[in-house]
């Protein structure tokens, strides 16, 4: 980030062409991201703020966005420590085959949605190996969450932990320090940052994702229902103001987690010098 | 004790959220046999649906690699008023459901929409393949840029303005100096827009219309073949879009870019 100012700060000559790509580049991203969103926010009030909040204050839209919020948070929590236990065992551990598990953390990245959702449903819904069948509950919905999550916060405190000396663990060590109070007091603080920012990632992710939900949570309005596919019912069934009310508030979820994943790095920035 | 302890906690959370299942539909795909799955994948419907998805991510993983390089460019680059907007924006995609993507075109280009007028025009978006590209487009934008940034900022601007001294012409300063720099991290989104672009389910949902035959891409594929009760159908189409998604994490590792600036 340092260096981020200071190449911004020296002067360039080729003006023209910056100007250049700084107009095509911010035509591209309004053409493709800004200009839907703009009618997105704009449609969802076009019957005024009274109809947008009665929309959005349908019970079954309450109950929906009541579950998506608390099974993401849930999701969230459950990263902060399984992704930090994972990144851990892959930096600091040795056993066979890690180099095929650390590729596979990359896996819920590249695999549709929809098939993350279809193989879940093949292990833990009706007729499974395991003779458990959790299809269309919320443990379901959680799995499915976590599936697509995972690898946010272990990508994000891997590095980290790579770059961290292990001199201070070590010094600690002989000072008799435990290794739970070696974490406690040195490697978490060191994480936490990482961390954070990746729980917040998994967590935007956790509220919007669909494609992995859609097929294992049964859509059961006020039990397994979330959000996202709330509004596709509701576009399906031709509510377009509806599904447009709640859209509106998914929106301005993703964008406030995105503000504080910023504004914590500047903090950050400016308080390591 | 406490090592092992974590190793087979970490081992055993990865295997059966992740190895486990998608082994399953690998067996589930292949127990009646090898030419049931393929007669499954080989069908009109099923070669339809993968040849839509391939031409969808055919324009719009280029559009936004040339894109995503000239954003990241602008925003590492270049200063201007609204460029902490900008960069906030890019990012959006990511953290936005899909769904909310489809449904925010749905109403730019659906009827009363600002862009509606165009279907009066004989150009189709929704229901067909211009709307289709858009999500696509819209849901793996971030990828490149997100890449390429980072790697921009490393390489600071020192011999691009020694070459401009020389004499060279923005573009020859970019292809000589900038992009050398910069091309497997551009390699490398264009893996991860790629797999994004060929799995992408919620926002290509929305836009679709899940016209059978016509506006399927695989992923809409698998969840009508699910939904009609052809599980071994779904479960084949599922095997090909886990060999593409596998293709990609080897194709990963590759280009892994942060291996080669930290050495």
């Amino acid at each position: 980030m340092a260096t981020d100012a200071a190449v911004l700060e020296r002067p360039r000559a080729a003006v023209p062409s910056g100007a250049l790509a700084r107009g095509v580049a911010t035509g591209y991203l309004s053409l493709i991201v800004l200009l839907p969103l703009a009618a997105l926010v704009w449609s969802s009030r076009a019957g005024g703020l009274g109809a947008f909040w009665d929309q959005a204050t349908r019970p079954e839209a309450v109950a929906a966005l009541k579950l998506t919020l608390g099974v993401a948070a849930v999701c969230a929590l459950i990263n902060a420590v399984a992704g930090t236990a994972i990144a851990w065992t892959l930096v600091r551990d040795r056993f066979v085959g890690k180099g095929v598990v650390d590729a596979l953390i990359d896996l819920p990245f590249a695999l549709p949605t929809i098939v993350a959702g279809l193989t879940l449903l093949a292990l833990y819904g009706p007729g499974g190996p395991f003779g458990v069948n959790i299809a269309f509950t919320r443990t379901a919905l959680l799995l499915a969450l976590l599936f697509v999550t995972l690898p946010f916060v272990v990508r994000a405190v891997q590095p980290v932990l790579l770059e961290l000396d292990t001199e201070m663990e070590e010094a600690a060590a002989s000072l008799g320090a435990g290794s739970f109070a070696i974490f406690r007091r040195i490697v978490f603080p060191n994480l936490l940052p990482a961390i954070l920012s990746g729980v917040a990632l998994a967590f935007a992710r956790a509220v919007g994702e669909f494609g992995a939900v859609v097929l294992i949570s049964g859509n059961i309005p006020f039990k397994s229902e979330v959000s996202s596919v709330y509004i596709f019912g509701q576009l399906q069934s031709g509510n377009e103001s509806g599904a447009a009310a709640v859209s509106v508030l998914l929106l301005g979820i993703s964008l406030g987690v995105l503000l504080a994943i910023g504004a914590f790095r500047r903090w950050r920035t400016r308080h390591d010098g | 004790m406490a090592r092992y302890f974590l190793r087979f906690g970490a081992l055993g959370y990865l295997a059966l959220l992740l190895l486990v299942p998608v082994g399953l539909v690998f067996y589930r795909a292949f127990e009646h046999g090898f030419g049931h799955a393929w007669d499954a994948v080989s069908s009109h419907q099923a070669v339809h649906a993968l040849e839509l998805t391939l031409l969808i991510a055919a324009i719009a993983v280029p559009a936004n690699t040339v894109f995503g390089i000239v954003l990241a460019l602008a925003l590492v680059r270049t200063r201007f008023p609204g460029r902490g907007l900008v960069n906030a924006v890019v990012d959006l995609p990511l953290a936005l459901s899909p769904v909310v993507a489809g449904l925010a075109l749905f109403l730019l280009y659906g009827r009363g929409g600002w862009l509606g007028g165009l279907a009066d025009h004989g150009i189709k978006v929704l229901f067909a393949l211009p709307g289709m590209v858009l999500a696509t487009m819209f849901v793996s934008l971030p990828f490149v840029v997100r890449e390429v940034v980072p790697v921009l900022r490393e390489i600071g601007t020192d011999q691009e303005q020694a070459a401009e001294t020389l004499g060279a012409s923005p573009f020859q300063v970019f292809r000589r100096i900038t992009f050398p720099a910069i091309r497997w991290a551009v390699a490398y989104g264009v893996v991860l827009t790629t797999a994004r672009a060929i799995g992408e389910f919620g926002a290509v949902s929305v836009v679709s219309g899940r016209i059978e035959g016509k506006t399927e891409t695989l992923p809409l594929y698998v969840q009508a073949r699910f939904e009609a009760f052809d599980t071994p159908g779904a479960y084949a189409a599922s095997v090909v879009l886990a060999l593409i998604a596998i293709a990609t994490v080897v194709g990963l590792r590759a280009f892994h870019p942060r291996e080669e600036t930290a050495a």
